[in-house]
């Protein structure tokens, strides 16, 4: 009876989201924040079928006659946030019995009812990238989603225009990665071990190559190193976790030796080394911690990491690598930055478009521009203001987050019941019981 | 009060005066005498003053007023500022002996040999030059109530001590502020020590607490007996010298630490409390002030039901609370409790409230009011200076000073 009640209660909101979709949506008088284009101080957004239509003043976008119109005046609307380093979802990726597993996939670790995810919509993230660890010199697949209300792994991921599933390949040195055999014990070693991995995917690459010209040779399918071939082929980026200015340099030396395309990610010492980052075109996804040290290679964190490697050149994002810092509180990371001197408008993009380059994935979102994916963020004021609140978190056209509604209310701000799992996200919506 | 600063920022701040690397202590060459001149001077004792003055010298606060109203001599050097308020006070942290670099040999805040052991001085564990300790300097932190950290039944007293950066001994306000207890799973022993429920770590800290009671009595009697480092300490809570902080999360834990402060008479001052909001009846009738966690907590564990709200919860029910960076096992290595009280500003807690948590409220509940948590002459010249609306987060903080030393680096 119960489950029935359900089926149908998943049937008419199904039906009511399709619905929703394809009636355009206009937000009218807000300041627009497009990220790729100049801002608008009294603008429009419409959006239709889960796509961007049109934005530009509010004189200069006309409104259809069947659109839900929305009255956004005193409200800033940013691009959906996107997170290029995230561990929502308990994630895990590899476990203990090696270095380097490049066969794990994050794709099957992801529990979809984790209430991260629902925070992070809080925090006005739309697009996140949802990784292994960095206990590893290589910890498995990375898996790139969108924050939908849904309940499978599938229907978050984001699917390459070949139908495959989104996703990086998570890397890590220093000490994080440090262990007992068969780990890596010293920084020579965990490189060693790398390349010796890389020169077999190199192989794999090779005989896939003849395989394909003469079946007989075809060799047999072997996952770990797969995975590494899209690597060597540029179809999947390395995110590689690093601190220390030597670590990052051995990141950069093993990134030009086999070619593969890369973000570094942390680089607390990324300031040392700006110029040699800039000079090899990798892109950084900063961390921003409140205070340096917790570990030996964090000791010389800088707030102003990112204003300098900006200024140097660097393609910059910033990451909540939640749980580290909390993915509600995402555009602190930015305001902090600010704070040390980043350029304001360096310091959006870092948590928008400049992410979404990291991800391949600039050409969907990222930025507020006729054709990309309706993801977008309703704020109270100025984003980089500590009295700003996330009001509303739209992907695709739907809302997924909405500070007005009391479920979403308590993920946002914590309280009783704010870390459980999800149960039915219908039970909260329209009075249907709710927790 | 924000729309009051953001009245008033003053454009193109000038500061003057000595600059300090973090971590090693900074030379004090700032003059025996100097101004402060603000565009606004908030006090905390009455209302903020708009384009105000505070006269430093020798170490203490000379008079504080309009600048219409008191001219500054043409020799005394004048530092400016768009705010300054009192240095601010943390009033619970680590930072000190939870060092940097988080390896085992500068952490310090937790020994694990016993789960009850209330004779660890903090004093004998701070470690002044810290880096943690100037960062916090540098963002206006100018005192922090520092010692044993949360993790054992009892693990050790607190201390008052500002963030000079000198020494424990030429830095400490009060050597013995508190005595810190853990309930619930935090407090724990390991590896199969006691204890290892709740029920156990209440049974233990009241047979602990009985104990002292009786050693008190005996040592009243007889003062020949001879000397319990512990016990001696546990005896200044029965006798209400100083509190017992009690960290503890969960509400049952919570209601745990009133009933045995209750049934033994001591002081209480609770500390997390991340389920407060359950019991906030109780909390009022017991009158226990509580130090909420900081507001950027990770939710998981027993923080799984902590809010950023917290801190505004507490002052709408009128408890009376502090604010705090508490303790990181990783990073942020030291929380900022200017940055924490921000986010609770910026959910819900007015900003005076967050002010007078971090300096005259924190103040009174760490018994140092006498000298520290307000602009008034004759305390202590504990200044913090910034360029904007403190609570905001692209604000500088343009530094501190501290017994009228001036530590004004750079803005932060």
């Amino acid at each position: 009876m119960e489950l029935h009640v359900w089926s149908r209660l998943a049937t008419l909101a199904l039906l009511a989201s399709a619905v929703a979709q394809d009636v355009p949506h206009a937000f009218v008088g807000a300041r627009i924040e497009p990220v790729d284009a100049a801002v608008i101080e009294r603008g429009t957004l419409l959006v239709r079928g889960g796509r961007i239509e049109a934005v530009g003043p509010v004189a200069g976008v006309k409104v259809p006659d069947d659109a839900v119109r929305i009255d956004a005046a005193g409200r800033t609307i940013v691009p959906g946030l996107v997170c290029s380093h995230s561990h929502i979802g308990s994630v895990a990726g590899a476990d203990g019995s090696g270095p380097i597993q490049p066969e794990v996939r994050a794709l099957d670790g992801i529990n979809p009812r984790d209430p991260g995810i629902q925070k992070a919509q809080a925090g006005g993230i739309t697009t996140v990238n949802v990784m292994p660890g960095s206990g590893h010199l290589l910890s498995g697949q990375t898996i790139y989603l969108k924050l939908r209300d849904v309940f499978t792994v599938e229907d978050l991921a984001i699917k390459n225009a070949d139908g495959s599933i989104a996703g990086g390949l998570k890397m890590a040195n220093g000490t994080n990665p440090q262990k007992d055999p068969p780990f890596a014990g010293t920084r020579g070693k965990a490189a060693a071990l790398v390349r010796a991995q890389f020169h077999r995917a190199r192989d794999h690459q090779r005989k896939l190559a003849e395989g394909a010209t003469d079946p007989a040779k075809m060799p047999d399918r072997n996952l770990a190193l797969e995975a590494l071939v899209e690597v060597l082929e540029g179809k999947r980026v390395v995110h590689h976790h690093t601190h220390r200015q030597d670590d990052i340099l051995t990141v950069l030396r093993l990134q030009q030796e086999f070619g593969f395309r890369c973000v570094l990610h942390h680089v607390s010492e990324g300031g040392l080394v700006a110029e040699q980052i800039a000079a090899a075109n990798v892109p950084c996804s900063v961390i921003v911690i409140d205070s340096p040290g917790g570990k030996l290679e964090a000791a010389r964190l800088s707030l102003t990491t990112g204003a300098v490697l900006d200024r140097a050149g660097v393609l910059v994002g910033f990451h909540t690598d939640d749980g580290i810092t909390d993915s509600r509180l995402f555009l602190r990371s930015a305001a902090l930055a600010v704070r040390a001197g980043m350029d304001r408008d360096k310091a959006l993009q870092a948590v928008t478009i400049a992410n979404a380059r990291m991800l391949d994935l600039q050409e969907r979102v990222g930025s507020l521009a006729p054709g990309k994916d309706a993801d977008f963020v309703v704020l109270s004021g100025d984003p980089f203001s500590v009295y700003t609140r996330v009001l509303q978190t739209w992907v695709e056209g739907k809302k997924v987050f909405d500070f007005a509604e009391p479920r979403d209310r308590l993920l946002a701000v914590g309280g009783y019941g704010a870390s459980d799992d999800q149960a039915m996200s219908l039970c909260c919506y329209g009075g249907q019981g709710g927790q | 009060m924000r729309t009051r600063y953001a009245c008033l920022l003053l454009a193109g701040v000038v500061v003057s005066g000595a600059s300090a690397q973090d971590g090693a202590a900074p030379a004090p060459a700032a003059p025996a005498a100097f101004v402060v001149h603000a565009g606004l001077v908030v006090t905390m004792a009455g209302e903020p003053i708009a384009d105000g003055v505070v006269f430093v010298r020798d170490g203490k606060i000379e008079k504080v007023g309009k600048a219409a109203d008191l001219p500054v001599p043409p020799d005394l050097p004048v530092v400016r500022a768009a705010v300054v308020t009192p240095g601010l006070i943390d009033a619970h942290a680590t930072v000190g002996l939870s060092g940097l670099l988080n390896i085992p040999h500068d952490q310090d805040q937790l020994e694990r040999s016993a789960a009850i052991q209330p004779e660890l001085r903090a004093i004998d564990a701070f470690h002044a030059r810290d880096e943690l300790v100037g960062w916090l300097r540098g963002l206006g932190i100018t005192t922090v109530h520092t010692g044993h950290a949360p993790g054992a039944l009892v693990s050790g007293q607190t201390m008052v001590v500002k963030t000079h950066g000198r020494s424990a001994d030429a830095d400490v306000v009060r050597p013995v502020a508190m005595v810190a207890c853990t309930l619930g799973d935090g407090g724990r022993g390991r590896d199969g020590k006691s204890p290892g429920t709740r029920a156990k770590s209440v049974a233990m800290l009241r047979e602990h607490l009985q104990k002292a009671k009786e050693y008190a009595a005996k040592r009243a009697k007889d003062p020949t007996t001879s000397i319990d480092l512990g016990l001696e300490v546990t005896a200044k809570v029965l006798a209400r010298e100083i509190p017992m902080l009690v960290t503890a999360h969960r509400s049952h834990d919570l209601l745990a630490a009133l009933r045995v402060a209750q049934e033994f008479g001591f002081r209480l001052v609770l500390d997390g409390a991340a389920e407060a909001y359950l019991v906030l009846p109780e909390l009022v009738a017991a009158k226990v002030p509580v130090l909420p966690h900081p507001a950027m907590a990770r939710t998981g564990g027993e923080l799984k039901n902590g809010t950023m709200e917290l801190a505004r919860l507490l002052h709408d029910a009128q408890v009376p609370f502090g604010l705090q960076s508490g303790f990181e096992g990783y990073v942020p290595k030291t929380r900022v409790v200017l940055w924490e009280a921000g986010v609770a500003v910026g959910h819900g807690l007015p900003a005076a409230a967050a002010l007078h948590a971090l300096t005259i409220g924190a103040a009174r509940l760490l018994e140092v009011d006498a000298r520290l948590g307000t602009l008034e002459p004759g305390k202590d010249a504990d200044l913090a200076l910034f360029d904007g609306d403190p609570f905001e987060y692209t604000t500088h903080c343009l530094g501190a000073v501290i017994d009228g030393v001036q530590y004004l680096g750079t803005p932060r």
